[in-house]
């Protein structure tokens, strides 16, 4: 199964994961023989933690990634990075959007996990953090981080600009298609111009 | 939706894929009841002209209109959540003794795992109960593919066929190429007394059932989609559904009989192929269906239940453990405080508030089945029964009976129009002294926003006279029935308190929409903010469960989350929070 690439998308209900893996899946729809894509989504998930699992290649079977074996895990949360971390295989590009959203509380207050990044990096995964919230800001509008993120990932992945730009052009809404073809750029140059971090 | 076009390979969900094979296949009329994983089904066909599709009141209402649509000669399909054929069971144990006219299909998406669901059934049981064949697809192209076969089986034998899909079939993406729609022409209902009058023949009719599921039996031996593998290595597997691509990827090299076909079960077949193999692995999700009917008949070389589990989801990596002891790597929770993110009543969310008024009024509330099953969490830790639709009101009703003081049922607007207007009829008719509180957010909210009865807009969007509710229940015989607004605290409290003192039956419905119903998208709120100076960091406007109220020391109020509801500035005793702009 060694043609088949495996990716875990992570993040917290209502960042764009599942609209992120809907375009992914559809890019790569483009140029492989098959697609797939599974989420979870479960009961009033809204600030839920939400995975999607997204498997493409010449054969594919399953829908759902095995644990150890994703080639690149994209965290849209630090906290959903460390969650389903275990996914990646070892030594995998881990992408990992640069915002920390606070767990709803039900009972006893606990503050946000401090050294998520030191965690990871200790667990040998190759890092590269995408400061997509940031930019995205910068751009003028705070959802389309998604697409920032997608474009650090476009880097990684044998999967043509072409494609990219006609499902981006198809996906999203026409007058929102420039911001988000800016928003891929602005990633795709955050993909290939920070250092990634190797360490342990 | 753009709606594919003929011959396109197109990437879909497995629920959008039922929905085309529906329209390929000449279906005619589909109804059903929102249900996770299945309420994407009816929606998407609902967008297809050439069939009509609309919500049922509940699963067994949409059961019968669908088989009389079949009986008159058409092909129809229901479509529900596998908890919804237990509401329809009455129906579909009935209906085969009959058999049918046009093609009628069941759907039941299961959900191994309780992704979205109050319990684990394995509705393959509900196939042999019912004496109907089952016919359960793998992906996104068999989703589609199926649907047509589904109907031409069950009118090549004229009988009920049960289409089991589960959550991740349904809601798996994958390739599908979409074919064209095929019209197919109506029968026509014979007024055969003796075959469809069925408690005054069902003895004759019984023993038909039987003659023909034996026809069936024999069918499947040579089904063409049931179908073997061929592998290299000397193991053999038996699976079907979601199961099949999971041992695809741990066992590529294996012989694979794969059932497209799992009740009746090709006997012969089955036992031919595990004689050619020293042992067969028999992989399916939750129960031991297909090895209990295969040790029945002598089989004993398999490997099932002893190795793998029969509750939860399977996936590769529960069947590398069960076939070669891999163990999964383990996520990091030993190793790191994975704080959990609890699912959450929506910031500005109508419940909260009701919620608030009943742990205040301290009575013991029955739920029901809705989003408002949260209110069950801490800190408003305010619903304290729950099992499946309607029953809030009977047990609210059977707690008075049984001496428990201060009982309320709760109920959203859809679950009563499904289930919640029989029991207060019987409340009325018992003498019970019971009050039952309408959670009416115009909408069916925890499926994803479909219309029903009560929101006066049908599944394919025409309008529909509005079944008004407070006439409902005054007409069911209930006296006092009081209209309340939840993001009013003062005055959904005292409903509350004035319900719980009247002696006799009582209804409280409160009058505020989901966030997401018809017409409230889009809205423009002025949020609430927090003046620092005042606050004293008391809590409680933590304490009423917003997720917009952002935890801290000195609570924040997240501005894009809130919606103004006002809840938390109730709350505040000392004037700290207030409409942003006023401050």
């Amino acid at each position: 199964m060694s043609s088949v690439t495996n990716l875990i998308l992570s993040g917290v209900g209502g960042q764009g994961v599942l609209l992120a893996s809907e375009v992914l899946a559809l890019v790569a729809a483009e140029e492989k023989a098959e697609v797939k894509q599974t989420e979870v989504h479960g009961v009033a998930q809204r600030g839920g933690s939400v995975v999607s699992h997204l498997r493409f290649g010449d054969k594919v079977y399953s829908p759902t990634v095995r644990t150890g074996t994703a080639d690149i895990l994209v965290a849209f949360e630090r906290l959903e990075a460390v969650r389903y971390g275990h996914y990646l295989k070892p030594g995998g590009l881990m992408l990992v959007n640069d915002l920390e959203v606070m767990p709803g509380q039900v009972g006893d207050f606990k503050p946000y996990p401090a050294g998520i990044m030191e965690f990871l990096t200790g667990k040998g995964f190759k890092i590269l953090e995408v400061p997509a919230t940031a930019k995205a800001k910068e751009l003028g509008n705070p959802r389309v981080a998604s697409l920032i993120i997608l474009g650090a990932l476009s880097v990684h992945l044998d999967l043509s600009r072409e494609a990219w730009d006609t499902v981006i052009g198809r996906r999203i809404p026409p007058k929102l298609v420039d911001i988000n073809m800016k928003a891929f750029q602005t990633g795709v140059e955050i993909g290939t111009g920070i250092k990634v971090s190797a360490s342990a | 939706m753009t709606l594919p076009s003929p011959g396109q390979r197109v990437l879909m969900a497995g629920n959008n894929a039922i929905a085309q094979g529906a329209y390929e296949a000449g279906v005619y009329f589909a109804s059903g009841y929102p249900g996770t994983p299945s309420t994407e089904i009816l929606e998407v066909i609902s967008e297809y002209p050439e069939i009509r599709a609309q919500w049922g009141t509940n699963e067994k209402v949409a059961f019968d209109e669908a088989m009389g649509v079949a009986m008159s000669g058409k092909r129809a399909l229901v479509s529900m959540k596998y908890v919804g054929l237990n509401v329809a069971a009455d129906s579909f144990m009935v209906f085969p003794f009959a058999g049918t006219v046009g093609g009628f299909v069941v759907i039941s998406a299961d959900d191994p795992g309780m992704y979205s669901s109050q319990n684990e059934q394995d509705n393959r049981y509900f196939a042999r109960l019912a004496q109907v064949p089952m016919i359960e697809p793998s992906d996104p192209q068999e989703a589609k593919d199926f649907v047509r076969l589904a109907f031409e089986l069950s009118e090549k034998f004229s009988t009920p066929v049960m289409y089991r899909t589960s959550m991740r079939v349904s809601h798996s993406k994958g390739m599908v190429t979409v074919g064209e729609r095929s019209e197919v022409p109506a029968k026509t209902f014979v007024k055969d007394i003796p075959n469809w009058v069925v408690p005054v023949f069902a003895k004759g009719l019984r023993a038909k059932l039987d003659a023909k599921l034996a026809r069936i039996s024999e069918y499947v031996e040579t089904y063409p989609y049931n179908r073997v593998e061929e592998g290299s290595s000397k193991v053999g597997v038996i699976t079907s559904g979601a199961s099949y691509t999971y041992a695809k990827e741990i066992l590529p090299d294996a012989t694979v009989l794969k059932l497209a076909i799992t009740y009746p079960l090709p006997k012969q077949t089955l036992i031919d192929f595990c004689a050619r193999f020293d042992q067969v692995y028999v992989i399916e999700e939750l129960e031991p269906f297909i090895e209990e009917q295969l040790r029945f008949w002598g089989v004993t070389n398999i490997i099932g239940k002893d190795r793998f589990p029969h509750t939860g989801e399977f996936s590769p990596d529960v069947v590398a453990k069960a076939v070669f002891d891999e163990e999964p790597v383990q996520d990091f929770s030993g190793e790191f405080d994975l704080i959990v993110r609890p699912p959450q009543l929506c910031p500005g969310c109508p419940h909260r508030g009701a919620f608030l008024a009943l742990r205040k009024s301290g009575a013991l509330v029955n739920g029901d089945i809705g989003c408002y099953t949260l209110g069950c969490l801490p800190p408003l830790s305010a619903n304290h029964t729950t099992f499946c639709m309607g029953a809030s009101i009977g047990n609210a009703f059977g707690f008075g009976v049984g001496g428990t003081d201060k009982v309320v049922a709760i109920i959203g607007d859809s679950t009563f129009v499904h289930g919640g207007i029989q029991p207060l009829i019987d409340v009325v008719y018992n003498g019970g002294n019971t009050t039952v509180m309408i959670l009416d957010n115009r909408t069916t909210g925890m499926t994803g926003h479909q219309e029903h009865p009560a929101t006066g807009m049908t599944l394919q969007g025409k309008e529909a006279p509005r079944l008004d509710l407070v006439k409902l229940v005054k007409a069911i015989g209930v006296e006092h029935v009081q209209v309340a607004n939840p993001f009013d605290q003062k005055e959904m409290y005292s409903a509350v308190k004035e319900a719980l003192e009247y002696q006799g039956p009582s209804v409280i419905m409160t009058n505020q929409p989901c966030i997401f119903a018809r017409g409230e998208k889009g809205r423009k709120y002025t949020p609430f903010v927090v003046l620092e100076d005042k606050c004293t960091k008391c809590g409680a406007c933590q304490r009423i469960g917003c997720p917009g109220v952002l935890p801290g020391e000195v609570p924040a109020i997240d501005e894009v989350a809130c919606t103004g509801c006002s809840l938390c500035e109730q709350a505040c005793k000392f004037g700290a929070i207030v409409r942003k702009g006023d401050a």
